[in-house]
């Protein structure tokens, strides 16, 4: 067998992505504060069914075996069942991110029927106190209820999927034994500082110690819980997590945006993460294949500033996303360095009086500019959170794009 | 299946599933179950034609044969392979 480790081999890249994110549409019936597409209104440029079609057509040729669509809501679509329905008959399989606003007892039957599609509702809160803070009045009853029609129809296995907030950190087993009430299973994603993350992450993101604490569970729980590798900077605690530990932007994920914009990795709506669109002349196998950040993004990686920790062959610098929005050095620590390397580079730049204002911005901007329902008026928005910290200025953004990880939902050897 | 010696029955007729799809790429292969929806690798060439012809063989380890595994090697393809029958990428099929 091969000497070189599977990490090894990913790190050159693949023919074609093992997991694709697709984001149907900015559209979106709720207004999350930390959504990390900056979702909400429909974007006119969005791809046509016909040009979703061609990309479908594409990723069948390139045996990409399914993609992981979201969004927006991505069920608002008009053409969703009809573009779920031409994938899977390409051969290409559909796991579909939701807030659930879709998922009726009929929807629930059809979806149960399939092999080919996999359903992930998202949910931020045990409760609805938690979730709702986050997502919106309502969506806590709304994912509920749709896990309830899943659960009638039989669909056994469908994920609920929650981002770790420093407000549910400590419901890990009430989400736990939510999944286990609906034969569902558990997914527990980082929380990024992209799209409107960015404007909630230091109020948002996990402590020190719970991030430990998380840690301690993800090990307890092992593949029963998916992650979507996306902690494998807490490796760095000992013993990796499930999952190639590895950031694969580029590499085995990218992301293509609703109007066709093709991006390293779902956390990285930026034009310094860009590679092309899939509406140029070679389509989306172009610039998997020729597009120049990629071919940068498989080449090799200095460990920078990292390059001397004794446990930077764990953790590998952490999220390029996290650090590039958070406006640190990509090749240095990330923000939630389990050693405390991110705090500091962080507190060092509000100590240097470095400007806040130059932190890096999404690229784009689709939210909702009026009142939605549940959730109170941007920009003068009580803040979900109680907690409030001093924000961190940041000095000019790097020039050079990275990687990001997120196989989502993805385990070496085995689960996603 | 896996024996209760864990050790993989390599005289037995075996099959590729038929919901698991095979992409070659460089280093060996990717396969994906879409029942399970699990992923797993095949980490060289050699692996990957065992894997795509034990359906024309009466046993894994003749297709082993075939590929050019020689018989000193045959220990770590036979774990492999019962790491792919554990995860029901392949399964037994009856002789022909």
């Amino acid at each position: 067998m091969s000497t070189e480790t599977l990490v090894e081999l990913f790190e050159h890249g693949l023919d074609a992505p093992i997991c694709l994110t697709w984001e149907l549409t900015y559209a979106c019936n709720l207004a999350c504060v930390h959504c990390l597409s900056s979702s909400g209104r429909r974007d006119p440029g969005e791809l046509s069914t016909a040009e979703c079609k061609a990309v479908i057509d594409t990723l069948e040729r390139m045996q990409v075996f399914y993609v992981n669509i979201g969004g927006g809501e991505p069920t608002v679509r008009p053409d969703f069942w009809e573009l779920v329905d031409y994938a899977t008959a390409h051969h290409v399989g559909v796991k579909f991110s939701t807030n659930g606003v879709r998922i009726d007892e009929a929807v629930a039957r059809r979806l149960a029927a399939s092999d080919y599609v996999d359903v992930q509702i998202s949910l931020d809160g045990a409760t609805a106190e938690v979730n709702d803070a986050v997502r919106g009045r309502g969506s806590h009853a709304m994912a509920i209820r749709a896990m309830e029609h899943l659960a009638a129809a039989g669909f056994r296995g469908f994920k609920i999927s929650v981002v770790v907030t420093r407000q549910n950190a400590g419901q890990l087993d009430e989400f736990k034994a939510l999944a286990d009430r609906y034969g569902a299973q558990l997914r527990l994603t980082r929380l990024r500082p992209s799209g409107r993350g960015a404007d909630v992450w230091d109020e948002l993101h996990p402590t020190a110690r719970q991030q430990r604490e998380l840690y301690d569970w993800l090990c307890a729980h092992g593949e029963q819980v998916l992650t979507g590798d996306s902690f494998f900077h807490l490796a760095a605690y000992g013993e990796a997590l499930p999952g190639l530990n590895m950031c694969g932007a580029g590499r085995v994920v990218c992301l293509i945006d609703p109007v066709g914009d093709v991006y390293a990795c779902p956390f990285a709506i930026h034009e310094n993460f860009l590679a092309g669109n899939v509406r140029a002349g070679g389509g989306f196998e172009a610039v998997w294949r020729d597009s120049a950040l990629f071919a940068e993004l498989r080449g090799p990686s200095a460990g920078g500033a990292c390059g001397s920790c004794q446990f930077y062959d764990s953790c590998r610098g952490g999220c390029m996303a996290a650090k590039f929005f958070t406006g640190l050095p990509l090749d240095g620590p990330d923000p939630e360095c389990v050693r405390g390397f991110g705090e500091q580079a962080l507190a060092g730049q509000a100590l240097a009086g470095a400007d806040r204002t130059a932190l890096p911005r999404p690229g784009l901007d689709h939210s909702h500019r009026g009142p939605v329902r549940g959730q109170a008026r941007r920009g003068q928005a009580p803040r979900p959170v109680p907690v409030t910290i001093g924000r961190r200025p940041v000095p000019a953004p790097p020039d050079r794009a990275c990687d990001i990880n997120p196989l989502a939902g993805f385990a070496a050897g085995g689960t996603r | 299946m896996v024996n209760p010696g864990g050790l993989f029955d390599l005289d037995r007729p075996w099959r590729l599933d038929e919901r698991v799809a095979v992409r070659p790429e460089p280093f060996g292969a990717l396969l994906y179950h879409f029942g399970t929806r699990r992923l797993s690798f095949l980490k060289n060439q050699t692996m990957l034609a065992v894997v795509r012809s034990l359906g024309d063989h009466p046993s894994a380890r003749a297709a082993c044969a075939a590929a050019g595994v020689p018989p000193a090697g045959l220990p770590a393809y036979e774990r492999g392979l019962a790491t792919l029958a554990g995860s029901h990428m392949i399964s037994p099929r009856e002789a022909a």
